[in-house]
């Protein structure tokens, strides 16, 4: 076992890890964030995806022993202090970005990292970015839609191909 | 995943050193390996972390003119620095996987696997880049041996790749959508010397130097020039995906798109 240490949504964090640890694991089952999906362990779904230093991650590829040190960012720190939800949040509700929610945190996280690189991403731009984020309900137009509402871009034009 | 003693070191002398035991394997950005691990393909008993080698991350110029990135600089770090210095490695690099893969996969972990279908081989190779390791430097057509197979010995660790900057380079990559991997990529660099053409996703030896296509687009760099040319199905790879004819077709079709989207 490694002892780790790691800032999580803002609160200094520590625990022992086994070698093999994966942050999802660590973040789940340790710290009891159960808000960070595991929707296939393989890299290829980023329900899983968090943000460490800032930037998005695939928390089931990542070990939490990499993480020691680190700055971590989860679906749970998203909400405004008072609660309420976030501009992205409350966009993925107001355009209808989600159905069973299954891949909302991760696509959450991934909108965030998205924004924060490219404040006024186009519609391409967003989908290219998503490339990493699987969606078995919405068809992806919808999280499109609240991804470009939430930069504060216009929506209606958004064909439904 | 079967348990192992994870072990981070600050220096390349203290990983090569660490590397040196009994089972370790060195840890990029785990984006190939730790998939690997799980499916206990691979078990080492130590992981040897590269991520906290200083020495190792990073882009810069050398006094050749080279562009130097340390081996565990992720994909999206050289995107970033790369995007005025060498757009076409820039592209290339901002090609692979997702936004998440891209933020935690390094270039070295990307040439020491050497996937058949990965995109860096193809910007090494087409580039003749100069892959450097903890013992000796190595030019990229002595580097790719067949499908995951380098000239890397047991323990060597790739510190730095040098890119020597071409006058235009274009990847075009055409994605096998499950995997995002190429399911056939080309990189064409032109360079005062003569241009290069490096293929992936398309053998079973892994990447590969199109000759006919280089001395054609030396003479000319124009698509047009490879439009008579063709490359024989024998040794690519078949699968679900595509038939050895499909992706022999797809050489000569990304290489087109390659030359005149590096005009
Ligand atoms: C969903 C997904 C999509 C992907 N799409 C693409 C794609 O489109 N194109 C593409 O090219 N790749 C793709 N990849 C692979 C990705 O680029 C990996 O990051 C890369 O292949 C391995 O790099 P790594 O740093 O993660 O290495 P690791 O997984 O940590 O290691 C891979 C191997 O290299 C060794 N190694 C690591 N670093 C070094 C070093 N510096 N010196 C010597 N040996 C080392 C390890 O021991 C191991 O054997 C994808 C991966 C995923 C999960
Ligand atoms: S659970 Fe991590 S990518 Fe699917
Ligand atoms: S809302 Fe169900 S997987 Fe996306």
């Amino acid at each position: 076992m490694t002892s780790v240490t790691m800032t999580v949504n803002g609160k200094s964090v520590s625990g022992d890890v086994e070698g093999r640890t994966l942050l999802v694991q660590f973040l789940r089952d340790d710290l009891k964030l159960t808000g960070t999906h595991v929707g296939c362990d393989t890299s290829q779904c980023g329900a899983c995806q968090v943000h460490v230093d800032g930037k998005a991650v695939k928390a089931c590829t990542m070990l939490a022993a990499e993480a020691d040190g680190a700055d971590v960012k989860t679906i749970e720190g998203m909400a405004n202090a008072d609660g309420s939800l976030s501009v992205i949040q409350q966009a993925f509700q107001d355009h209808h970005g989600l159905q069973c929610g299954f891949c909302t945190p991760g696509m959450v996280m991934t909108a965030a990292a998205l924004l924060k690189e490219n404040p006024k991403p186009t519609e391409a731009e967003v989908r290219h970015y998503l490339e990493g984020n699987i969606c078995r309900c919405t068809g992806y137009h919808n999280i499109v839609k609240a991804i470009l509402a939430a930069s504060g871009q216009e929506v209606t034009q958004i064909a439904a191909e | 995943m079967h348990n192992f003693e994870f072990v981070k070191p600050g220096t390349i002398s203290d990983a090569v050193a660490a590397l040196g035991g009994e089972e370790a394997q060195a840890l990029g950005g785990g984006q190939t390996l730790l998939p690997t691990m799980k499916q206990r393909l691979a078990a080492p008993t130590t992981l040897v972390s590269l991520s906290g080698v200083g020495e190792m991350v990073g882009v810069c110029t050398n006094d050749a003119g080279e562009i130097c990135i340390g081996g565990a600089t992720t994909h999206a770090q050289v995107q970033a620095e790369t995007a005025s210095s060498y757009p076409g490695l820039s592209g290339l690099a901002g090609q692979i996987g997702d936004p998440a893969v891209r933020n935690r996969g390094t270039i070295g972990g990307s040439l020491a696997n050497n996937d058949p279908a990965a995109c860096y081989p193809s910007a090494a190779l087409g580039s003749g880049a100069t892959i450097v390791t903890n013992t000796r430097e190595i030019a990229a057509d002595d580097y790719f041996q067949g499908m995951f197979t380098t000239a890397l010995d047991e323990g060597e660790i790739v510190t730095e790749v040098r890119f020597p900057v071409p006058m235009a380079a274009n990847y075009q990559k055409f994605v096998q959508p499950a995997s995002r991997f190429a399911l056939t990529g080309v990189f064409v660099a032109k360079y005062a010397s003569g241009v290069r053409v490096a293929v992936t996703g398309a053998s079973e030896n892994g990447v590969f130097r199109w000759s006919e296509a280089e001395a054609a687009l030396s003479s000319s760099f124009t698509a047009d020039a490879v439009k008579d040319l063709s490359v024989p199905a024998d040794g690519m790879i078949g699968d679900l995906h595509g038939t050895p004819d499909y992706r022999a077709h797809l050489v000569k079709v990304m290489t087109g798109r390659a030359v005149t989207a590096a005009q």
